[in-house]
């Protein structure tokens, strides 16, 4: 997927400034795109993505912390960009869903939630694939989870290993099955047995 | 929310006179629970100091075979280092078991024992809260209390504190140090959360302007059989109702060695001393681990919709430590 990022990469909203506002300039590395913003600190990542820069995909559940639809990936870790403030990730790595696709094609954890069914509405998908991308890095350098037996053994990505690791995903339609079916797909071939 | 000034620090003495400039400024950590809680206006700071960026020596093992880890190191670090997972397995697991893979990629060690109860009548403007509004009244004590407190409660206050990690902290029995503008001191875990008393706004030791440098876990070699149990209403992603946290040494049949905490039952992480005294030395088994939860949960009094957690503290007490026996093998 082409990067469809608006081409300004300074963008001034004057009519959103309260008087006497403060800014701060950032620079943020947006699917490998350098964008600068000039932003007041109170703004979550969140909204810089959505409402700055036009990157829609990043979703806005609950703004609380407790869905997961607003998860990007910094540096490949997963978090949750609701309770971030986009200037505490200057000069970060961001990778959001738009940045996951290359040339036209989907990422093969995309297409694996396209084939199985991995949800219905869909206002939850580009979290639950972002956090899925940062679950398999923390799974892939070893880290337990609440549900591994004995952590010094190799881990298994047992379907109740995909659904402890994905907790923080909700999906109000209740696709999970087929969440859990395309995650374990998608990632057959990367875990180490 | 309202509007701040951000800066991020280089150093703690760069963080300590940041902050000291301004009378109503924090410092941020993770941020997973402050923004959340400037969000609802309930924390309304001018000023926020980042203090994740501080260099520290993240997680090193002391000369005494003690670890020392850094505060700005994130849980999901704690949780995977191989030092802790193999001597304070508890810590590990209770990371674990708190909060969700994002949250945890995210929260601080320090901004952990920072955390504010998740008390529902807390976050509510429109309910009475001693917390928000010194003096206003608690709406929780005859509300919907089930997530609340059953020891060390006040007429005042029957919040929980919310942290997992900091039950196994309290059971290991870390040592906090921190740095403010009178220089460093070190605090007990024990002494860093208050109870509520008449004062539940002032929820732990800091004074004014003191930040959270390192936790220091102390050398315990039975704490390599440690283990967390949590109890919650989802299977995941949910915070306790009850929890322990639980290390015990056994040998020639009696228990040499025992601490236990309990998570989501008073307004700090509570160390249960009176099972643990009950513990020490007596024989291992059933009778034992009863009389142990009974002594502890002694002092318990349940408001209603969380009397439930005086019972089901007393059965996982002694689940864990049947289990922590067996699978020790009585010796």
């Amino acid at each position: 997927m082409k990067n469809s990022v608006i081409e300004s990469n300074s963008l001034e909203r004057p009519d959103r400034e309260p008087a006497n506002a403060s800014k701060t300039q950032i620079t943020l590395q947006i699917n490998s795109i350098p964008h600068t913003l000039r932003i007041e600190p109170r703004v979550s990542l969140l909204d810089a993505l959505r409402e700055y820069l036009d990157l829609t995909g990043t979703k806005k559940g609950c703004n609380q912390g407790s869905c997961g639809a607003c998860t990007v990936l910094v540096n490949g870790d997963r978090i949750l960009s609701c309770l971030a403030f986009a200037v505490q990730y200057d000069g970060a790595a961001i990778t959001t869903i738009e940045g996951l696709g290359a040339n036209g094609a989907l990422h093969p954890l995309q297409a694996a939630f396209v084939e199985y069914d991995g949800l219905q509405c869909g206002y939850c998908t580009p979290g639950q694939i972002c956090s899925a991308l940062g679950m398999i890095k923390e799974f892939n350098a070893g880290l337990p989870s609440a549900v591994t037996k004995d952590a010094a053994a190799t881990l298994d990505l047992s379907d109740e290993e995909i659904k402890e690791r994905m907790s923080g995903n909700l999906c109000r339609c209740g696709a999970y099955v087929g969440i859990c079916a395309a995650i374990r797909d998608a990632f057959r071939f990367e875990v180490p047995r | 929310m309202k509007n701040f000034a951000y800066s991020r620090a280089q150093s703690a003495k760069g963080a300590i006179s940041l902050i000291s400039l301004n009378p109503n400024s924090k410092f941020l950590g993770g941020g997973t629970n402050l923004i959340d809680l400037m969000r609802e206006d309930i924390e309304q700071p001018d000023a926020l100091v980042d203090v994740t960026g501080l260099s520290s020596s993240g997680i090193a093992e002391l000369p005494d075979g003690g670890i020392s880890i850094g505060a700005e190191v994130r849980n999901t670090a704690v949780a995977n280092h191989l030092l802790i997972r193999e001597r304070y397995p508890v810590l590990s697991q209770a990371i674990l078991y708190g909060a969700s893979g994002q949250i945890r990629n995210m929260a601080t060690v320090g901004g952990n024992l920072m955390q504010r109860t998740r008390c529902y009548y807390f976050y509510d403007e429109a309910s009475r809260c001693n917390k928000r509004t010194p003096g206003l009244g608690c709406d929780a004590i005859a509300g919907f209390n089930r997530m609340h407190a059953i020891l060390g409660t006040s007429e005042n206050c029957i919040a929980t504190h919310p942290s997992d990690m900091c039950v196994a902290l309290a059971a290991l029995e870390a040592i906090v140090h921190v740095e403010g503008p009178d220089g460093e001191r070190t605090i007990s875990f024990d002494a860093f959360h208050r109870l509520p008393g008449d004062t539940p706004h002032a929820e732990t030791d800091l004074k004014p302007g003191e930040l959270i440098t390192s936790i220091q876990l102390p050398p315990l070699q039975f704490a390599k059989t440690s283990r967390y149990r949590k109890v919650r209403d989802r299977a995941s992603y949910a915070f306790a109702l009850v929890s322990v946290a639980a290390a015990l040494e056994t040998g020639d049949g009696k228990i040499r060695n025992a601490r236990l905490a309990l998570g989501g039952v008073a307004h700090k992480p509570w160390r249960a001393y009176q099972a643990e005294n009950a513990l020490t030395g007596a024989k291992v088994g059933m009778e034992t681990f009863q009389r142990a939860a009974e002594a502890e949960l002694s002092g318990a009094r349940g408001y209603g919709y969380n009397s439930f957690k005086i019972e089901l503290a007393k059965r996982m007490m002694i689940s864990v430590l049947s289990e922590m026996a067996e699978a020790g093998g009585v010796r």
